[in-house]
């Protein structure tokens, strides 16, 4: 199966045999390409119940709940070597929280979220003076689970004022490519963001 | 004649008895010198004897967990929702036994067996055993039948509890453990409602301290509300409310203390029939090794020191709306778990049925049981 780009990117940064967490692991299928490619251990966690059958049935551990109390309830400090959120920060209740949890209990942490800061998103907001909709933010104000979108600006702020020391940052579009525009003016033209970071 | 049963049905099943000679060491330093268990078995052992499942039932249950034991049964075995084939628990694939634990009250040695030494009924004599004391004596059988090693021990509630004890204590012996609406241990509430039902038993006036065999009489009315007690906390004040409400049996308030409200006259039911199936003896016992079930006590009251002995793969399951084994207490399991390092899955499941939610036919609870029972075989090579 063709791995998603941005699933591909980010089994790039995990050393393999690495201890991870997958926080809304989804149907498990970044954590079963880590397991089989990079013999990596560990949990996903996933509130969706179709989404913990999936992962049962794929052979993966997955703890079933919520971000929000999941990670306080089971996880020690220092459990993991990386916690990875992959475009969840937007849904959670407390994303600064969250940050600072994922840093608790792991050494690093990788997350990836829609720009808001995207230039269609702000031509939609600054000339039509609507909500911004499109590839990655497809649902309308009033029927999205984003409740904390933010830019990727936004984003380096809030970890420059944690004490997050970002790692490394990868921008792609919403098929997951990259491109040199994207390199050079990611807030503007990039998509969907990959932050790799630590304490 | 046609086959009478449903095609997912394991059919017609028969008891099978095994006798034990080798006396058991229990965990109260009392010995049963000989003992018998009552099982019955599901689906074909492999060449390997590699799928072998064992059920673990629950406070009131018996060996009788799947098919049929005359073609004029009404109700099949207490978790026929789960065992037969294509089902969770497939008998196509695994080879499942269902043993009647020992203090048991269908076939096995109890309270109501009678004791070798003296020719009379065990009644009281019969020493109170733990699950550790089940655990060893499912793993004597599991010898007796040429498996080495469990593909899964499963059970909800108590049959959860001995899941998790053979977990750590004959780590080799078990690839799975399947955990269902269970705890580590009791609360003080639970051990308080295991009390009650207790104090119903031993002070109706026909329990003659457990010795009313020879009386040719049975602690009814104890039995009977011990039973009313239990399975209110079995059922949730949803699913209580959706099927009973308020409704009256008659048409209006008889102002006096008769069945007047469908609850009553159902609870009264529940309660009368157990008595016909169950020992009261047999229940004293069982809440007891309810109470004392607490494996982390082993070591150092720290369940993660206790489930680190533990090297199969869990899954671990509750339902919301259960306030005897409430989702909490499979978290702390969970938690447990996790802290040990081990393999865990862990479903919750959305029910309105309470403690109960275990035996029903739950889509999304059959689809995670299984999604795991598959992926079992699979590994196993059942």
């Amino acid at each position: 199966m063709e791995l998603r780009t941005d699933l591909q990117l980010i089994s790039e940064w995990i050393r393999p045999g690495s201890r991870v967490l997958d926080l809304g692991c989804g149907d498990g299928t970044l954590l079963r390409h880590l397991r089989d490619s990079r013999q990596v251990t560990g949990y996903g966690l996933e509130l969706d119940p179709d989404n913990v059958i999936a992962c049962i049935d794929a052979g993966l551990n997955v703890i079933h709940s919520n971000l929000d109390d999941g990670l306080q309830q089971y996880f020690d400090d220092d459990s993991f070597d990386v916690v990875v959120m992959t475009q969840a920060l937007q849904v959670v209740h407390y994303p600064a929280w969250l940050l600072t949890e994922m840093l608790r209990v792991g050494r690093e942490g990788i997350v990836t979220f829609p720009n808001f800061g995207h230039w269609q998103c702000r031509l939609q907001l600054a000339l039509g003076g609507h909500m911004p909709v499109s590839r990655t933010l497809p649902n309308p104000w009033y029927d999205t689970q984003n409740i904390h979108l933010c830019t990727f600006r936004d984003f380096e702020a809030l970890c420059r004022q944690k004490n997050i020391r970002i790692l490394e940052r990868t921008v792609v579009d919403n098929a997951h490519r990259t491109s040199l525009g994207m390199r050079l003016l990611p807030n503007l033209l990039g998509e969907v963001a990959i932050y790799r970071f630590t304490r | 004649m046609p086959e009478p049963f449903p095609s997912d049905s394991v059919g017609l099943v028969t008891p099978a008895r095994q006798h034990f000679d080798q006396p058991l060491e229990l965990v109260s330093g009392r010995v049963l010198e000989s003992y018998d268990l009552v099982y019955e078995t599901y689906g074909e052992l492999n060449a390997a004897r590699s799928n072998g499942i064992l059920i673990c039932h629950a406070l009131s249950g018996d060996h009788h967990a799947a098919g049929y034991h005359s073609p004029e049964d009404r109700k099949p075995g207490w978790w026929d929702t789960a065992i037969g084939p294509g089902k969770p628990i497939d008998t196509n694939r695994f080879f499942v036994v269902s043993v009647n634990n020992l203090g048991g009250c269908k076939g096995s040695t109890g309270p109501n067996t009678p004791n070798p030494a003296t020719g009379q009924f065990y009644g009281p004599d019969f020493p109170i055993v733990t699950v550790k004391d089940w655990v060893n004596s499912q793993q004597r059988l599991a010898e007796a039948l040429g498996i080495d090693r469990w593909a899964a021990v499963i059970g909800g509630s108590l049959g959860g509890m001995q899941a998790l004890q053979w977990a750590i204590d004959h780590p080799d012996r078990i690839a799975h453990a399947v955990v269902i609406a269970a705890a580590s241990k009791l609360s003080a509430q639970n051990i308080a409602f295991n009390e009650v039902a207790r104090q119903a038993i031993l002070t109706d006036p026909e329990f003659h301290d457990g010795r009313y065999y020879e009386q040719g009489v049975v602690p009814r009315r104890g039995l009977m509300l011990a039973r009313m007690l239990g399975h209110i906390t079995y059922l949730s004040d949803e699913s209580m409310g959706a099927k009973f409400g308020r409704e009256l049996r008659e048409q209006k308030l008889q102002f006096g203390y008769g069945v007047e409200f469908q609850v009553e006259s159902y609870l009264r039911y529940q309660g009368e029939s157990f008595v016909e199936r169950f020992d009261a003896n047999t229940y004293l016992l069982m809440t007891r090794a309810l109470d004392y079930f607490d494996p982390a006590a082993d070591y150092g009251n720290d369940l993660p020191t206790a489930l680190r002995r533990a090297s199969c793969g869990f899954l671990v399951v509750s339902f919301t709306s259960d306030w005897r084994f409430a989702p909490e207490r499979s978290r702390e399991i969970v938690k447990g778990l996790l802290d040990a390092d081990r393999n865990v899955s862990y479903a919750e499941i959305e029910a309105t049925q309470g403690h109960d939610a275990f035996l029903m036919p739950l889509p999304k609870y059959l689809d995670v049981f299984h999604a795991y029972m598959r992926r079992v075989a699979d590994e196993v090579g059942a």
